[in-house]
């Protein structure tokens, strides 16, 4: 491990701790000279944003390939020389606006990568195959009806027969490894049938091949493994992207820490290695590394991630501070208290983690029917090869030509294909209205969904504070006011900075935490911050939020007021959803007067305040226990576990990351209407899925009876199987279709 | 028939020539990024030499 020390006692001035990660340790050698270093990035939206980060980087020198992907927000550099500059290229994107946390490709890079790539060579290898035996069938079945002799039609099954046999045995391997698990396990599963049928249906028609008969079903065979495939590849990308972003819950915690020893010198220590009573510096814009009390600074503290009060908290000597939450304005030095898995930060991982067990029990509608489906299968297949041996005397060569028949006609294309298809045509519908689909089966549980608990901050509201008197101000003040605002990163700052526009930070700005802003400008001393320290007196700016003064040489001029405005359609949507029957709760951790007139102005009746992360698990498991199915939008980390816990969550964009990798759908924008918007889309496909299901039991009932009667041929069995699964994709393509006019 | 001596052997030829390049475009992995390949084509290319008139 590289260690970096720097010799500087007094480095106590701002400019001396630049990070309390040292991201130079996670930048990975390659070769002799070079150095890469994988990041997650935070606020891509657009081809813009891909565009700065890669230009600003390529325009560096030493930079080899910076490269943003865009469906995982994660960023590839790689550069010439030594691994220091890891850190300069954090900041680089830091700068940019962009969120940058460096993480460790060993841990990250999933195998679901590497299973999808596999999945996808499997589907091309089927997809030629198919496409070329289906080529040679059709000649042969354009022959039955004209002149073609025996030895033209052998010729073709045993071309096809050399193109089907190895693509089979490539290509159908995730089956009959599936298969070969579950079977070695005493258990059945759907892929037990279908290698069966896949490989029977091959090995028959091989020995028809040989003996020169009429019937081969090579096509049949190698066409149901590619549609399989093109099923179980849509159904793994549902998935790896709920896994991919459940990763980055690891990368929040800081990984290394900058440690004042005894006499004064600083070095960077793995997180890990710290223990109690150690100090720690930490830089203003950095989080805390662990739980502990602060021995020296004082600054403000932005603890929103675990209480959801954006309001920042004053933190000086004595304070305590919270792994995760971040330091605003001052650097600090803190005594370490409980580090790594003790810490508020993993006793909130702990909670989730437990939440998610009790998710993890919901089963999807399509491995419910497969429970019944695959014995059912087996069952038909081995009565109708035992019924034609016993009441024929056609022989059991025939007789297993129509157990593999029965076979291919069962073959679940219905439940393979048009499932994941109503997936991803949801899915697709639902990111058009800015909702980002994260679990495979939300869509199935938001379905059941009868009730739903709001959080108050940043889910009904916008989650920051809006300047709500700018007609009061007078015009002089607002560069002022501005330039000001410009020299800090509060929040209010950040409002008043919304309201007038970014202006120039004066030179002599100075950050008192806890009070504000104050510089000297034209001879003139001025302030920006709480009120006594402004000088005035009276509450006479409005407003039911927070206040900030803006006052010259002592004098207060003006006065802001900040409000945390309700989302613009959050009236609207909850009447909506009350009007559909859901019963609507709002749980915050917020006061009383608060959460009250948020709730009244919404229309929502039955509300909690003051409500700590545990006691909103528990009104959901309460709510679960009367048989209620939950659906949870909330956004802080405080959030989170409730988010786990429920039957389904949602989480705006601007929420907590950890909040967002606990939602089952996280939605953009200023607006609340997409909770209604997923509610209805979920319902939609459900509808569609039980329709599809419905239709494969018809298409079956009529098709297996001329199965197991002997009269499916290789064409009529291409026939019903590509028209089935033509019906099934076509009515899942109907959700694309629907207007939003049953969202309203 | 003689004609499927020629036919069938540029069929798969052709098959396989489009097989060979989905393979390919999977390793060099052109398949890892499908949203962001979306996005790219907005970004405006490099400002280039300054025209050549004046």
């Amino acid at each position: 491990m590289v260690e970096v020390t720097i010799h500087s006692p007094a480095g106590a001035e701002r400019g001396a701790i630049t990070a309390s990660n040292d991201h130079a340790l996670r930048a990975v050698p390659i070769g002799a000279d070079e150095h890469a270093l994988h990041l997650l990035v935070e606020g891509v939206h657009c081809a813009n944003c891909i565009g700065r980060i890669e230009r600003t980087l390529a325009a560096r020198d030493d930079i080899v390939e910076a490269r943003v992907n865009f469906s995982t927000r994660r960023l590839f550099v790689r550069w010439r020389g030594g691994a220091d500059a890891a850190r300069e290229i954090v900041d680089t994107v830091e700068g940019l606006g962009y969120g940058a946390i460096p993480f460790d490709p060993e841990i990250l890079v999933s195998q679901g990568s590497e299973e999808s790539k596999a999945l996808l060579r499997a589907m091309g290898v089927a997809g030629f195959a198919a496409a070329n035996v289906m080529l040679l069938s059709i000649s042969v079945w354009a022959g039955l009806w004209s002149d073609m002799d025996a030895t033209t039609r052998d010729f073709l099954h045993w071309l096809s027969a050399l193109i089907a046999l190895p693509a089979i045995a490539y290509s159908g391997r995730p089956f009959f490894r599936s298969a070969l698990a579950a079977l070695r396990g005493g258990r059945t599963n759907m892929d037990v049938p279908i290698s069966l049928a896949v490989i029977l249906a091959a090995i028959v028609s091989l020995v028809e091949t040989i003996g020169g008969g009429v019937h081969a079903y090579f096509d049949a065979s190698i066409t149901l493994l590619f549609f399989l495939l093109v099923g179980r590849y849509l159904d793994l990308r549902a998935r790896a992207e709920a896994r991919r972003s459940a990763e980055r819950l690891l990368l929040l915690r800081a990984t290394s820490a900058l440690v004042e020893e005894d006499d004064g010198s600083l070095s960077y220590i793995a997180v890990e290695d710290l223990t109690p009573g150690m100090i720690v510096r930490v830089a203003p814009g950095e989080r805390f590394p662990v739980d502990g009390e602060i021995t020296r600074g004082e600054t403000d503290i932005d603890a929103s991630l675990v209480t959801g009060e954006s309001e920042p908290q004053a933190g000086g000597r004595g304070v305590s501070v919270f792994a995760g939450t971040m330091n605003l304005n001052a650097p600090v030095a803190v005594s370490v208290g409980r580090t790594g898995d003790d810490t508020l930060l993993a006793e909130i991982v702990r909670l989730i983690e437990d939440a998610e067990q009790g998710r993890a029990r919901f089963v999807r509608f399509a491995d419910r029917v497969a429970r019944w489906y695959a014995p059912a299968v087996h069952i038909l297949a081995v009565s109708t090869f035992a019924g034609w041996v016993i009441f024929s005397v056609a022989g059991w060569q025939v007789a297993l030509l129509h157990a593999v028949a029965v076979l291919i006609i069962t073959c679940p294309c219905a439940l393979g294909l048009a499932v994941p298809v109503v997936q991803v045509v949801a899915s697709g519908r639902l990111l058009k209205q800015g909702i980002l689909l994260r679990s495979g089966d939300a869509l199935e549980r938001l379905a059941a969904i009868d009730t739903i608990v709001f959080d108050k901050t940043g889910t009904l509201t916008m989650g920051r504070p809006v300047l709500t008197n700018r007609d009061e101000i007078p015009d002089a003040y607002h560069g002022v006011a501005s330039d000001l605002a410009s020299a800090s990163q509060h929040p209010l700052s950040r409002a008043v900075r919304a309201a007038f526009g970014t202006g120039t930070p004066p030179a002599e700005a100075r950050e008192v935490p806890g009070c504000g802003v104050t510089a000297a400008i034209d001879g003139s001393t001025w302030r920006l911050g709480r009120r006594d320290w402004c000088g005035a007196a009276d509450r006479s700016a409005k407003g039911r939020g927070s206040e900030l003064w803006l006052s010259c040489d002592g004098t207060p001029v003006a006065g802001f007021a900040f409000d945390d405005d309700v989302r613009p359609d959050a009236a609207r949507t909850i009447d909506t959803l009350l009007v559909r029957g859901f019963r609507v709760e709002l749980l915050s951790g917020d006061r009383r007067e608060v959460v009250d007139r948020v709730g009244e102005a919404l229309g929502i009746v039955e509300r909690r305040a003051g409500v700590t992360p545990t006691e909103k698990v528990a009104r959901l498991r309460e709510l679960e226990a009367q048989g209620r199915h939950v659906l949870m939008v909330g956004d802080g980390l405080n959030d989170a576990p409730a988010l786990a816990a429920a039957y389904a969550s949602m989480s705006p964009a601007s929420a907590a990351d950890v909040s967002q990798i606990q939602a089952d759908l996280v939605f953009q924008g200023d607006q609340l209407a997409p909770v209604a918007v997923a509610l209805a889309v979920g319902r939609h496909a459900n509808r569609l899925t039980l329709q599809n299901v419905a239709l494969a039991i018809v298409y079956n009932a009529i098709a297996v009876p001329f199965a197991i009667a002997g009269f499916v041929t290789p064409l009529v069995a291409a026939v019903a199987m590509s028209s089935s699964s033509l019906l099934v994709t076509t009515n899942a393509l109907r959700l694309k279709r629907a207007g939003s006019g049953d969202m309203e | 028939m003689n004609i499927l001596a020629i036919l069938i052997p540029v069929a798969l030829l052709l098959g396989g020539i489009g097989l060979a390049a989905f393979i390919w475009s999977i390793r060099t992995g052109q398949y890892d990024d499908l949203d962001g390949a979306a996005q790219r084509i907005l970004i405006d290319d490099e400002p280039t030499d300054p025209p050549l008139d004046q």
